[in-house]
């Protein structure tokens, strides 16, 4: 029956710190309900390691709902595990079978790089952020509320669409050549398709590429990794926009 | 990568045509041929063009493959490419450097003895020497078994690169299921064209 406790084998990425080389540990855990979570499991084995005496796995979490993007792991060959438009918070449990042997890594990319364990440092993505993702206003006390402008529906909606993106970095995860595309793109649309977002498109393209290429991510070759494994469906169609910006941005400022 | 890519799709389509005219007649193949080997336009403009494409595509093409590669320095133990992605995209540098090789013998089957004629042994213009030049070259069994895997590989190649293309350069809107159906046609057309061409020379002269 699907509601059978799991007996599991986890293999998972062990590595003390950023300088030091890590290794794969096999670990059991038992009698793990099929309606927990993929963390609530990890909780498990971490409560066994702890009562051994030893090092709990260290992985990032926060908000177990989906929303903050936190819960990095690569299972099984995949970010956040085989469902699809989910984060590994929302992975339930019942998508395994008592046997299986489940293989947990962190986030593979340069540009990420292994803090402790499962948790990588994705600050390279908080410095694209900073290179032109927002928009300048004063904020002193006369702004224009935003909803004196109006804006058509299909444009407000692309734009909401590709502001659900939680930044977790699945993308880049998935992707064979480690590209951010599609976080960038992203986050370039959200504003791009805004009248509030255009006064300032064109440095922002041209800002936040440069940053991402700084940063040391790959190159897009369109293989759409990314679109499947993205926990909030982030469409390739961002990535067209911000080529297309890209190019238009390029020509008019060089 | 992507403008030399279409510019390299529209040659293609191109050289399919001129090739097909060597099934239906040997003499309108040679007047074509004839008229591409001496017309100062296609000489001197389309062909270094093209010379130019051919060479940046696959000059970027390593580039690119070198640049990924290194973005992430530890690999995972394990991956799994096909659950998202499909086979063709994640190795356009395999079909990439069999096109390559077969590019290599392409020119030594065919463009080395053409540079010879004109430029370096300067025979007198024959404008009716390819069709026989042609089924010279097609009468050799392994020569058209290369050929065959090249295009198979092509096709592969072009199954991810067409509509890969478009995205690159912008294109991604209501048009962009029809391009991937257009995609599709082209890829397996295309080269199934070439390997008929191929066959059909093989088969049709006396070993
Ligand atoms: C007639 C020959 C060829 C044609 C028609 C062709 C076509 C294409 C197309 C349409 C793309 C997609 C471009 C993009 O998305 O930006 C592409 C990409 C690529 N090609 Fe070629 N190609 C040819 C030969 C070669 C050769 C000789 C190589 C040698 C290594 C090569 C390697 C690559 C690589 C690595 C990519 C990038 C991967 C990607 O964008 O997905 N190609 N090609
Ligand atoms: S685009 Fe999707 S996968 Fe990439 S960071 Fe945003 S939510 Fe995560
Ligand atoms: S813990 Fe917040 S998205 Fe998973």
């Amino acid at each position: 029956m699907a509601n059978e406790n799991l007996n599991l084998t986890l293999k998972v990425w062990r590595q003390n710190g950023p300088n030091n080389p890590g290794r794969m540990e096999t670990y059991q855990v038992k009698d793990i309900s099929p309606d927990s979570s993929f963390l609530e499991m990890m909780d498990v084995l971490n409560n066994n390691l702890i009562e051994t005496g030893k090092d709990p796995v260290a992985f990032d979490h926060d908000c177990r709902e989906g929303i903050c993007g936190s819960c990095s792991m690569f299972i099984n060959g995949e970010a956040h595990g085989p469902d699809r438009g989910v984060t590994t918070c929302q992975l339930h449990m019942r998508k395994f079978k008592s046997g299986d042997t489940i293989h947990i890594e962190p986030w593979r990319a340069k540009a990420f790089p292994v803090i402790k364990d499962l948790v990588v440092d994705r600050s390279s993505f908080d410095r694209i952020i900073q290179a032109g993702g927002f928009i300048s206003v004063n904020t002193s006390g006369n702004t224009v509320d935003a909803n004196a402008i109006p804006i058509n529906k299909e444009d407000a909606d692309k734009a909401f669409d590709a502001a659900t993106c939680i930044g977790c970095g699945a993308c880049v995860a998935s992707c064979k050549n480690a590209s951010a595309m599609l976080f960038v793109s992203a986050k370039v649309s959200q504003l791009a398709l805004l009248p509030q977002g255009r006064v300032e498109a064109e440095d922002r393209v041209l800002n936040m590429v440069h940053q991402m290429d700084e940063e040391g991510f790959g190159n897009c070759t369109n293989t759409g990794a990314c679109e499947v494994e993205c926990p909030k469906g982030i469409s390739l169609e961002n990535i067209a926009r911000m080529n297309r910006e890209y190019a238009s941005a390029l020509v008019k400022k060089g | 990568m992507a403008l030399s890519a279409l510019f390299l799709l529209f040659f293609l389509l191109q050289h399919l045509t001129i090739n097909m005219m060597s099934v239906f007649s040997a003499d309108l193949f040679n007047e074509t041929s004839h008229f591409m080997g001496t017309n100062f336009l296609v000489q001197f403009l389309l062909q270094p063009l093209l010379i130019f494409a051919v060479v940046f595509h696959f000059v970027m093409g390593f580039i690119l493959e070198l640049k990924n590669r290194s973005s992430r320095d530890v690999n995972y133990a394990v991956f799994k490419g096909a659950a998202n992605s499909s086979w063709t995209s994640r190795n356009m540098i395999i079909s990439g450097l069999v096109i390559l090789a077969f590019i290599g013998l392409h020119f030594y089957d065919f463009w080395l003895p053409e540079l010879d004629h004109k430029y370096i042994s300067v025979l007198p213009e024959d404008p009716s020497r390819y069709f026989g030049e042609l089924q010279h070259k097609f009468a050799d069994l392994w020569r058209v078994i290369l050929y065959c895997i090249a295009f198979v590989l092509l096709g592969l190649h072009l199954d991810h690169g067409f509509q890969s293309a478009f995205q690159s350069v912008g294109f991604n809107n209501k048009y962009t299921p029809s391009i991937k159906m257009l995609g599709t046609a082209y890829s397996i057309l295309i080269p199934l064209g070439f390997i008929f061409i191929a066959l059909f020379h093989y088969f049709t002269q006396s070993h």
